[in-house]
């Protein structure tokens, strides 16, 4: 039995609650929302600390706390709600197999979809330690999940490979829950995390972080017992004689995130080198038309407040949709992200819209850079747009916002890129 | 506490568990011991899984002998135990054109031992075949007897229906000594001080036989010779289609890539020999090592797809054959030692040849023993399997209609329900450990490495053995997955630093 | 210890990715001197971050007959940091009854501060307990 509805919304993280709230207020009637786990709010249920919220709410709220507020008026709402569902498939015209221990099968057509589940941390192998395979070698998401949600600790002695956000905040809840945290490693030359973090994390409670270090070795037959840690040069190489065992019996892993793409890869769309999920319009329309993506499972964003307004984007992308009340542009116009820049989103510019004035782009940089311009130039190579930042780091995603009326008519490529100060203007602000 | 057996068995790997299966076929009292927490745990869990035509043991070997023969069982096999297993051929490439007339060689002796279907292909037949093989190959010698199963599997399901047929498999009980009376064993003794009298003892213990051997007076030597692995993500199982050799060298059939029945790649082994029995770590060079021997026979193989490493022992005896005898003195004990590759595909022959051996000795031992047929069911009952129905969906919901713990999933990487995990806690045998559960259902095995459904399936064992979550293991004592309740725990109350000064 | 030494910290400013290493000289606890920021949000984050560190406190508590094991809290305002600890270890002690509603105060005062910790996150009672609040027996 196939039952029909207007919007099939997957994952109910901030992106889901987010696009699920926008999509009705937008006029849609009919929306589902299916999500895997027994509670709403993603991720954010298990991220107690607080730093949440500032850009969306101006306060600022622990995850949980950020999460509720979209709870409760999603809860309010005419959304249907299914959770420990799990959504197994998504074909390409858009009939969706989830299962759940109530009905079992469920088979569900969509006139449109969002995808927002998120996304999942790598793995050990991503990075391919040496040495043997114990227990106490987990990823730091999953630790998180253990001590604020399970209620368990992982190990007494741990430590942490990866500087980014997470990798920062672990090593404070650990030290809080009465492990001792002996390091924390990161193999570029700069933490990918925010200063607040290294500082309210790490220096508050004298826990080391070793800049240009890995683990270069696993020790252990049954539980973890050592790792061994190396420094390496500008260049990623090892050098053996800075080698050094240190014992513990965690090792936490936060190397890096990438967008849950199963679901997208099997409903065969491709997906975009850098951001990592599927290829999107400014709507985050992806190359199935009426399919969506956002939050992380669309590029892995670092503040909520981004995740919150780029479901709303893609809500009322997808209620246009179902209303059939979108207009393409004669031209698609590409967006390339050029020197210094790993990615920008959107990937292209596909439709026309009178009512918008300003279209927000989102991205990354590719190392910490002082003082530049990110650069937007057309096909030609004529600047169209400049914007000044007296600092950029890949941990802290960009945003501009472009003025449509910037845009000419015949444009099809956009490239951004970074350029020093105080090269010669000719674009606005 | 004492036992009466008319054999022990010590060792579960898959050379022990099929004797075990073999021998539950007669009126026997059968006790197997292991020392880990599950079967499979030895060599038996880390290999390449290939049962081999039989052509590669060119000289005439026990080992050679007893492949050949066992090659053609595994259809059954594979068919009454439920295990995974597909024929699926191998290819032996060639590059220079000396070692096409070694192929031409090496198929003539495969072909007067008995195997069937051996061929050469040329360059264009080969690249049919196999489309994003290296350019440069020339020539492929083709055994389509061979095939691939999942090692571990076959291993399980060997004990499984061992114990279906009324033989005892007792996990955590490593064999520390062996009794003798009157120049015939008569009982082992296990760690934790039990002691097992048996009639028959019969030494699988794969790395340590030489240790089980030196109980009762014998002199040799088991080394390891360590063989490293890389698995590929799922999304490139359709690399290759064949299992995919190089030239052998004298020592080894070097390293191969071939497709596993679970549909990931696996790339691997190396050869190189170990000090300690213990070390399977992976290492750097190992991973180099094999890398370029998969890139020599693939170019473009995805450095990025790699999900898993890991590494398996060898277990050589000098002579590098199969050791499978019974001594003269004490009566009773049986080798089958230095069992190295191709000791998975023999496997089925090795019980047959060892339950000889035993109706030979049988009349010698101090009490008579007779093997007698018993009713034995060969088969073993397939536990429904979400996996098994990713193309027929609307079918599932029959099992969930029979009970909703199948509509849970817990392992979201493999999609393994509540109700397949559950399912398996209960059968008779089993192992309740998260490595365990891993191997029989998938749960936990998938690309996030049990991340997010480990606590969940902890929990499920915890009910199950009505244990603390605290106390579940990966893999058997000492590997505790979690060390304490938070809140059971209070950090020191100068937690923080007074001022933030740090470098 | 107390003397007329001049003494030196670096407080690492957290107001922008920047994060200037801002020396703060000092005697007798009076500062004398900041340098090494690049703006002057760097000076009162010196300030404040020398002369009374605080931080907000976001951890969990135990409850009783939720549908978690565990509640998210914080503490309604940043207190001293050296009393971080002292509020872990309290709070280890503590254990609310479920249902719990966001923004609920679990601890008047923690660690002598004078300060609330609050919840935040709702926990709905367990299922599996009728809705007296009594716990099905479950083992
Ligand atoms: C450890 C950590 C710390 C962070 N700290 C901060 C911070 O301090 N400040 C800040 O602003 N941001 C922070 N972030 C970022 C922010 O939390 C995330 O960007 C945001 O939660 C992403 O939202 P999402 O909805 O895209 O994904 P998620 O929150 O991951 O939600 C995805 C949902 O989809 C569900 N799902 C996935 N697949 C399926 C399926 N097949 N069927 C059904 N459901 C499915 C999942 O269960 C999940 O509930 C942090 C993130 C992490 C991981
Ligand atoms: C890298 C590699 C690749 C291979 N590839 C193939 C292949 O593709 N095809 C093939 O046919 N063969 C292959 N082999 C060979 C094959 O894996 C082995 O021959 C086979 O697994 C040996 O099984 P076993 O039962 O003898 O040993 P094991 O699996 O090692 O079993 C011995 C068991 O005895 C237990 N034990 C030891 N001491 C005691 C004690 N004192 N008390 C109780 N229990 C004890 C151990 O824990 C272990 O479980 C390969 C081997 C390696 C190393
Ligand atoms: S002092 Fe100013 S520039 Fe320096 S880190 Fe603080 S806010 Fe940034």
């Amino acid at each position: 039995m196939m039952r029909e509805h207007q919007l099939v919304i997957i994952g109910a993280g901030p992106a889901g609650l987010a696009a699920a709230l926008e999509a009705e207020k937008a006029g849609i009637e009919d929306i589902v929302l299916l999500e895997r786990d027994e509670y709403l709010g993603g991720i954010l249920q298990q991220c107690i600390h607080n730093g949440f919220g500032l850009d969306y709410f101006g306060e600022e709220l622990t995850g949980p706390e950020y999460a509720e507020r979209f709870i409760d008026d999603v809860r309010e709402s005419s959304v249907k709600i299914r959770l420990k569902t799990m959504v197994l498939n998504i074909s390409s015209d858009k009939k969706i197999i989830a299962i759940n221990e109530e009905e079992g099968m469920i088979f569900l057509k969509a006139q449109a979809i969002i995808l927002a589940m998120g996304c999942r941390e790598r793995t050990r192998e991503a990075i391919k330690i040496p040495g043997t395979r114990p227990a106490g070698i987990l990823t730091a998401g999953t630790a998180q999940r253990f001590i604020n949600i399970e209620g368990y600790l992982p190990g007494k002695e741990v430590v942490i490979l990866g500087s980014g956000d997470i990798g920062l905040i672990m090593a404070r809840r650990m030290a809080l829950e009465g492990a001792k945290v002996k390091g924390v490693l990161e193999i570029m030359p700069y933490s990918s995390g925010l200063v607040r973090n290294k500082v309210q994390c790490l220096d508050d409670f004298g826990i080391p972080l070793k800049l240009q270090h890995t683990v270069d070795y696993i020790y252990g037959k049954q539980r973890l017992e050592a790792v061994d840690l190396i420094q390496v040069d500008d260049n990623f190489n090892r050098l053996p004689e800075t080698r050094e065992r240190i014992e513990c019996d965690t090792l936490l892993l936060s190397v890096g995130l990438i967008p849950e793409n199963e679901l997208s890869r099997d409903m065969g769309l491709k997906l975009a080198p850098g951001s990592g999920g599927p290829l999107v319009n400014e709507l985050r329309e992806t190359e199935i038309p009426g399919v969506y993506a956002c939050g992380n499972v669309l590029q892995v964003h670092d503040l909520v407040d981004y995740v919150s307004e780029e479901a709303e984007v893609a809500a009322r992308g997808a209620a246009n949709f179902i209303r059939d009340s979108l207009k393409k542009r004669e031209k698609e116009i590409i967006i390339e992200p050029g020197s210094g820049i790993n990615f920008v989103i959107p990937h292209k510019i596909s439709y026309q819209d009178e009512s918008r004035k300003l279209i927000r782009h989102f991205l990354r940089v590719d190392e910490p850079r002082e003082n530049i311009k990110i650069v937007i130039r057309d096909e030609a190579g004529s600047r169209i747009a400049s914007f000044g930042r007296e600092i950029v780091t890949p941990g802290e995603m960009e945003t501009v916002k472009l003025p449509e009326t910037l845009i000419s008519e015949g444009t099809d490529r956009l490239n951004f890129s970074i350029e020093a100060e105080g090269v010669e203007e000719n674009g606005k602000q | 506490m004492k036992a009466e057996y008319d054999v022990i068995i010590i060792g579960g790997g898959v050379v022990g568990t099929a004797i075990a299966r073999e021998l539950s076929r007669y009126q026997l009292k059968i006790c197997l011991l292991e020392k880990d927490a599950d079967v499979a745990t030895g060599t038996s869990k880390a290999n390449s899984g290939i049962i081999h035509a039989g052509y590669n043991a060119a000289k005439e070997t026990l080992k050679s002998r007893l492949n050949i023969e066992s090659n053609p069982q595994f259809d059954r096999i594979a068919r009454d135990l439920k295990v995974p297993f597909q024929r699926i051929g191998s290819l032996v490439v060639a590059f220079a054109k000396e070692d096409i007339s070694r192929l031409k060689k090496e198929k003539q002796v495969g072909l007067d031992k008995g195997i069937t279907g051996l061929e050469i292909l040329n360059q264009e037949e080969l690249r049919q075949k196999e489309p994003e093989i290296h350019p440069e190959a020339r020539a492929a010698l083709l055994a389509p007897t061979a095939g691939i199963i999942s090692p571990y599997l076959l291993t399980i399901a060997q004990a499984e229906n061992a114990v279906k047929n009324g033989a005892e498999i007792r996990l955590k009980s490593e064999a520390v000594d062996i009794k003798c009376k009157s120049g015939a064993v008569s009982a082992v003794v296990t760690r934790d001080g039990s002691e097992l009298n048996s009639r028959v003892m019969i030494n699988a213990a794969g790395l340590y036989a030489d240790e089980i051997a030196a109980l009762v007076g014998e002199n040799y030597e088991i080394t390891p010779r360590k063989g490293e692995y890389n698995l590929f993500d799922k999304e490139y199982g359709d690399l290759v289609n064949h299992v995919i050799f190089p030239m052998p060298s004298e020592e080894s059939k070097g390293i191969l890539i071939t497709p596993t029945v679970e549909g990931n790649l696996l790339l691997g082994p190396n050869s190189n020999p170990v000090e300690d029995k213990e070390d399977l770590a992976v290492t750097r060079d190992g991973l180099e090592e094999i890398w370029e021997g998969g890139r020599s026979l693939y170019p473009d193989l995805p450095a990025d797809g790699v999900i898993a490493s890991f590494a398996g022992l060898r277990a050589s005896l000098p002579g590098d054959d199969f050791k499978i005898e019974a001594l003269e003195e004490p009566v009773g004990f049986i080798d089958v030692a230095g069992i190295q590759s191709p000791g998975l595909s023999s496997a089925p022959a090795i019980a047959t040849m060892v339950r000889d051996i035993l109706a030979d000795i049988a009349p010698a031992l101090p009490e008579k023993l007779a093997l007698r047929e018993a009713d034995f069911d060969p088969e073993l009952k397939k536990l429904p399997s979400f996996q098994d129905y990713k193309e027929r969906l609307n079918k599932w919901q029959d099992i969930f209609l029979q009970n909703p713990d199948y509509g849970e999933i817990i392992c979201r990487c493999e999609h393994v329900t509540r109700g397949e995990i559950v399912a398996e806690l209960k059968k008779e045998f089993t192992s309740a450990t998260l490595n365990g559960i891993k191997r029989r259902t998938r749960a936990g095995g998938g690309r996030c490495q049990g991340g997010f459904c480990g606590p969940r399936i902890a929990e499920i064992i915890a009910e199950k053995l009505g244990i603390s979550p605290l106390e579940v293991t990966k893999s058997g004592p000492g590997s505790e997955i979690l060390w304490a309740r938070v809140k059971d725990v209070k950090p020191d109350r100068d937690l923080v630093y007074g001022l933030g000064d740090n470098k | 210890m107390e003397n007329n030494d001049i003494n030196e910290n670096t407080i690492v400013c957290v107001n922008c990715p920047r994060g200037c290493r801002v020396r703060v000289q000092s005697q007798n606890g009076e500062i004398t001197n900041i340098t090494g920021y690049q703006c002057d949000l760097g000076i009162d984050y010196a300030k404040e971050e020398f002369k009374n560190p605080t931080r907000i406190l976001p951890t969990t508590v135990r409850v009783k007959g939720g549908e978690l094991e565990l509640v998210p809290v914080k503490t309604a305002r940043p207190i001293p940091k050296s009393r971080i600890g002292e509020a872990m270890r309290e709070l280890a002690g503590v254990k609310v009854q479920a249902p719990v509603k966001r923004g609920e105060v679990v601890v008047e005062d923690i660690a002598g501060t004078g300060i609330e910790v609050v919840a935040t996150r709702s926990i709905a009672l367990s299922q599996d307990q009728d809705n007296t609040g009594k716990k099905k027996e479950t083992s």
